[in-house]
């Protein structure tokens, strides 16, 4: 073979597999979050673990109908039997100490992506992301834990909008979501880790959106542990009773900002307090005598 | 490496990691001034549109089941179809008779042999005497005996005593409804038991709650129960103190409602409930509204004992926290009345 031969072969062969490259590479760039993520607490250690304490209602930008939902709240409600294997909401799910599997479903003659499918360990809860444009239920459709979600491509981040979303919490101290309130969820994907910003908009108990970052790194080793969830009596109580504190009597609420030195009124929370200004305004505030040893019933 | 490729190198890195997050942060900061704008466009003021039933569709929703739910003819309705005909809980209001019965004949060209009033209201009974005769009993033996062939000639309408008592009048008085619109059979007991289409049917008496003439209705082999107006979503629950309705008894059925429904896993799906008024749900559904409303009647129950009046009842503000999803100023069913209501089912009777 002569020389201008081999490279006219050689370009053609180039040709093929840059035109290859072009057939595989996903429109607009964008990253596939497939795969077995687990989640990284950092920071948000204390609120997600052992938990937010009784009357943290700091950096929430809630309404004085969701603050008195969340002092009247009693932990005690958990343990009713209606109660005990209830899954989070999908907007709040991100955020349980739960290993995370993202799978794709395809369309097989076409390989187009019809769902995207999510499953928390937590609950074993899953979530189904419609990517294939098809429009969202009627207002009577039934609400789910998970809701209803459908997906698109914003750049490389794919963006989930939820909506027919059962109550559920914005904080697990009992400041309530709504079932009115949708979600949107932005998915992005940057080399091994996956950023998950949920945006919540609730007409009932928020003032304006409330927006929260999940971390996750990727975890290819990860198995996916079941979540059996039986429900069983834990305290013998008449059927119908529901735990709660009466208004203005929650013995609680003080412990949380006489623990950290924080002035009652910011731990009462709002959208003032969840920016950067309102630690300037939080100076000339009274604050309670912190107890000698942190007093909790978390 | 020199010095000179690792500062590059270095360099390279960071510029990369720069890029990384700011690509990263783009989206996040669109999406969250997206995210206000659409939230202070989702909180203007609208008021809702006046109710014309000239435009108004009736929307069929698949439940699970034989069972399907027939939306926008005033209540919520129950449609059990099968092989025995089309078994139906409540009618709906009268102006949407016709719709109605095209939405029916769309899902079964079989007759239509019952309707069970879950209670006396028109919103869930208008629809009664048109439908009604629309459909047939397969009648005979002694009935046909005593009251003749026209026996058959309507679907039967079954509802609790009470529900035909409110609906008509003692003899020589005016009826508040004609007489075709009225139950055809009533109960007594705390329970009937049908078995039609396939599977046995519940029609439970819930005593003194939003009325008190309430049924439930509960589809066992569908696993569906039809609640009438004991559960809404689309408000507070309206307690009719006039026809001896009670909060105590609205409780009572939302509880019953709980102890019977099954829930499947995450205390999701199983059971499905169709409620009087709103979306379809689930009993986790239910046992929101049931908590809301057992913490409102505590705290009224509790001022109360306290000794306050009604009027320093309300002015405590006691729903204060559900008032957003549930509460109302304005309309039939305020806030203010509903509180009332409570007030007057619990305090010691004068």
């Amino acid at each position: 073979m002569g020389g201008i031969a081999r490279a006219r072969l050689l370009s053609i062969g180039a040709l093929f597999v840059f035109q290859a490259a072009l057939m595989v590479r996903p429109a607009a760039a964008q990253l596939d979050p497939s795969g077995m993520w687990a989640p990284r607490f950092d920071e948000d250690w204390e609120e997600r673990i052992p938990g937010p304490e009784i009357g943290d209602y700091l950096g929430l930008p809630i309404n004085a109908a969701a603050r008195l939902r969340g002092d009247s709240w009693d932990a005690a409600l958990v343990e009713l039997p209606e109660n005990q294997c209830r899954a989070h909401g999908s907007d709040y799910g991100w955020r349980g100490p739960s290993n995370l599997s993202i799978w794709k479903e395809v369309d097989r003659p076409t390989q187009k992506l019809i769902a995207y499918h999510t499953h928390l360990s937590a609950y074993g809860a899953e979530q189904t992301i419609w990517m294939d444009g098809r429009p969202h239920p009627p207002e009577y459709a039934a609400h789910t834990w998970a809701g209803f979600s459908t997906g698109e491509w914003d750049g490389d981040a794919l963006v989930i909008t939820t909506t027919h979303l059962k109550e559920n919490w914005i904080r697990r101290n009992g400041i309530p979501r709504s079932d009115l309130a949708t979600a949107r969820v932005h998915v992005l994907k940057h080399g091994n880790y996956l950023t998950v910003a949920v945006i919540v908009y609730d007409p009932v108990y928020l003032t304006e959106p409330f927006v929260r970052t999940t971390d996750f790194a990727f975890a290819p080793q990860q198995q996916m542990a079941p979540w059996p969830c039986e429900v069983v009596d834990e305290v013998d109580r008449p059927a119908g009773v529901v735990p709660s504190h009466l208004i203005g009597a929650n013995p609680f609420l003080d412990e949380f900002p006489a623990n950290y030195g924080i002035p009652p009124e910011a731990a009462r929370g709002g959208a003032e307090t969840a920016y950067p200004e309102y630690m300037l305004k939080m100076k000339d505030m009274k604050r309670l005598p912190r107890p000698a040893k942190k007093v909790t019933n978390r | 490496m020199t010095a000179m490729g690792r500062k590059t190198s270095r360099s390279v890195r960071m510029r990369f990691a720069v890029w990384t997050l700011s690509a990263a942060l783009v989206p996040f900061c669109t999406a969250v001034s997206t995210a206000r704008a659409q939230q202070s466009s989702s909180q203007a003021p609208s008021a809702p549109p006046a109710r014309d039933y000239s435009k108004a569709e009736v929307h069929i929703l698949p439940v699970q089941g034989n069972i399907y739910m027939l939306v926008g003819a005033g209540g919520n309705i129950t449609a059990q179809v099968g092989n025995d005909g089309v078994l139906l809980v409540d009618t709906g209001v009268t102006q949407m008779s016709d719709k109605v019965l095209a939405a029916v004949r769309s899902l079964s060209d079989k007759p239509i042999r019952y309707i069970i009033n879950t209670h006396m209201h028109a919103d869930h009974t208008g629809g009664n005497e048109p439908i009604a005769k629309a459909g047939s009993t397969i009648a005979g033996g002694n009935v046909v005996g005593d009251i003749g062939a026209s026996a058959g000639n309507q679907a039967t309408v079954l509802a609790f005593q009470n529900v035909l008592d409110r609906m008509s009048a003692p003899t020589g008085q005016q009826a508040p409804t004609p007489q075709g619109a009225w139950p055809t059979e009533t109960y007594t007991t705390p329970e009937r038991k049908l078995f039609f289409d396939g599977e046995g049917i519940q029609v439970i008496h819930i005593p003194e709650a939003h009325t008190d003439g309430d049924s439930i209705v509960f589809f066992r082999r569908s696993d569906v129960i039809s609640t009438g107006d004991i559960f809404v979503t689309t408000g507070y629950p309206l307690v009719d103190l006039q026809h001896g309705g009670n909060i105590q008894g609205v409780i009572a059925g939302l509880n019953k409602i709980v102890e019977l429904a099954i829930p499947a896993d995450e205390q999701e799906g199983g059971t499905m409930i169709i409620p009087g008024h709103g979306r379809l749900c689930d009993v986790a559904d239910v046992v929101f509204y049931q908590e809301m409303v057992t913490i409102i009647r505590d705290r009224i129950q509790d001022m109360i004992k306290k000794g306050m009046t009604l009027e320093q009842v309300k002015a405590a503000k006691p729903t204060l926290d559900y008032d957003p999803r549930y509460g109302s100023t304005t309309g039939f069913w305020t806030t203010d009345k509903f509180v009332e209501a409570v007030y007057k089912s619990l305090a010691p009777k004068q």
